[in-house]
């Protein structure tokens, strides 16, 4: 058995005084690839953010491989080793793809080397460095908030709907990275609504609704039974 | 005085306003480009930079310039101690909302102005400039002072472009202006840049108070006016960036300086608040500002 990189026990979250999470509980091994899967407004994204430190967690806790993360303010997070791709890439489309680069490698990695190391994985972006992000595609700019997020080095990487509003092309690309990521044993969180785009990539599955979790499952079972996915969340 | 001449005067006259402004009102659109608070308090650190200046000018003896330069040092590193303590006690608390700091501000702008009357006085008291240098052109001789105004006015706005541009403090805040909760996702402290860019627009006040305190004198209510026009500037200018901030600051400086010596003070201002609101009908982000996001 894996151990685990990042586990998540009985978190309470808030949004004002609504309620999102009622003691979520999710467990991410080391090297493997977990999908979150839910309708919209399950609380798929305010798992993520809590994890972030972007909403304070209310209850529970989030240990990232020993440390307390509900402990640390939101800033010194990402310096535990977790890296965040927001839904939507959230870049600074004012600012240049080597500036939104520079930003991923402040608080964490090797400087120059690892620069190097996530333009060798995105070769794209190397011909790029030196155009506003805002002016890339969609597919490009996805890209760039992989890499920008890789620039720090992490041991688990948060992608929130990586596939949205992308070409089947890019997405086949977005897949073989995540692929590539655990490989290197980076643990891969990853919020989706379309099961179909992320299934081919995924180890486990679990499933969210009204901020709990309905089932946690290996990616076989989804496999061999598809019409799990309607009969926990409705979609797929 | 021909006419030629007579418009050089009125040029050389607007372009001081013009430095000036430019300083004071970069601190007001950098610290609502990043933090998005309306500091309604910004003319009173202005105000404090001029009669901390009379101060340190007064307690200095010898020649007026070694006042002086005390004074530019020290007044606004004591202005942004200041301002830090404003951040520190109360936007802070607020959580920096948009709309409780505006109240917040009035609030300390009146606290500031009162304390100033307390302790300085209602007087308005003159600081010595540092030179008495009269540089003589064929039709009238000019402020030497004056000129140097204009210089350390463009060479502290280049210094302001050349950090946010080029230095990983200036990419770290603009970071913080696109995006804060990405910027701290990617583990930058946005409460210590939101101190820092406060403190840092405060200084720039405090430095154009400074600079203009030799030519007009230090009093209580004089931060009304570059407040209003630093509003001007900003709205015209566009929030946040600093070249729309620098073109309105010498768009309206120049009108301020030409139309008040050709005909009247009062249509200077009449022009600049019809721009305003030309500008907020036609182009509400300002002429070089970006849409809201």
């Amino acid at each position: 058995m894996m151990p685990a990189a990042l586990e998540i026990k009985n978190l309470d979250c808030f949004h004002g005084d609504v309620q999102v999470l009622h003691g979520l509980s999710l467990e991410l091994k080391a090297g493997e690839v977990h999908c979150l899967l839910g309708r919209n407004g399950a609380g798929k994204t305010t798992t993520l953010k809590a994890i972030m430190g972007l909403l304070p967690a209310r209850a529970g806790s989030i240990a990232l491989n020993g440390t307390e993360l509900t402990r640390l303010p939101a800033h010194e997070v990402p310096k535990a080793g977790i890296a965040y791709v927001p839904q939507g890439r959230r870049l600074f489309a004012e600012m240049t793809v080597a500036e939104n680069l520079e930003i991923g490698l402040m608080a964490r990695g090797r400087g120059g080397a690892t620069r190097e190391a996530v333009l060798d994985l995105f070769p794209l972006l190397r011909e790029r460095l030196k155009q506003r992000s805002g002016t890339l595609s969609g597919g490009e700019q996805q890209m760039l908030a992989m890499a920008r997020a890789l620039c720090l080095e992490p041991d688990v990487l948060l992608l929130d709907e990586p596939t949205e509003g992308l070409m089947p092309s890019m997405i086949a690309r977005i897949r073989e990275t995540v692929s590539r990521l655990r490989e290197r044993g980076v643990s891969t969180l990853l919020v989706e609504q379309r099961i179909d785009a992320v299934l081919p990539v995924a180890d486990r599955v679990t499933f969210v609704e009204n901020g709990r979790v309905r089932a946690t499952v290996d990616v076989q079972a989804v496999r061999a039974d598809p019409a799990m996915v309607n009969r926990y969340v409705g979609v797929g | 005085m021909g006419f030629g001449p007579h418009l050089l005067l009125a040029t050389l006259e607007g372009l001081v306003t013009s430095a000036v402004l430019a300083l004071t009102a970069l601190g007001l659109s950098l610290v609502f480009g990043v933090m998005r608070v309306v500091n309604v308090a910004h003319g009173e650190f202005y105000m404090l930079g001029a009669v901390v200046a009379w101060w340190i000018a007064s307690l200095v003896t010898g020649h007026p310039a070694l006042g002086f330069l005390a004074a530019l040092v020290v007044s606004p590193l004591i202005v942004g101690a200041m301002a830090l303590v404003c951040e520190r006690l109360v936007l802070r608390k607020l959580a920096y909302n948009p709309e409780s700091t505006i109240v917040a501000t009035i609030g300390i702008l009146y606290i500031i102005q009162q304390l100033a009357l307390t302790f300085y006085g209602a007087d308005a008291r003159p600081v010595p400039p540092p030179f008495n240098v009269r540089v003589q052109l064929p039709w009238f001789g000019y402020s030497g002072y004056k000129l140097s105004v204009i210089a350390a006015s463009a060479a502290l706005l280049l210094a302001t472009w050349f950090v946010l541009t080029r230095t990983r403090i200036g990419l770290v805040m603009r970071a913080t202006q696109y995006d804060g909760e990405t910027a701290r996702a990617f583990g930058i402290p946005v409460e210590t840049v939101y101190a820092g860019v406060f403190a840092l627009g405060a200084m720039l006040a405090a430095i154009a108070a400074v600079l203009i305190v030799p030519i007009s004198q230090a009093h209580y209510l004089m931060g009304r006016d570059p407040l209003l026009l630093s509003f001007i500037v900003v709205i015209i200018g566009g929030l946040g960036s600093l070249r729309g901030t620098v073109l309105a600051a010498v768009l309206i400086g120049l009108a301020d300086g030409i139309i008040s010596v050709f005909f009247s003070p009062t249509l200077a201002k009449i022009i600049a608040t019809l721009l305003v609101a030309m500008v907020l009908v036609f182009r509400p982000q300002g002429l070089f500002g970006t849409a809201a996001r």
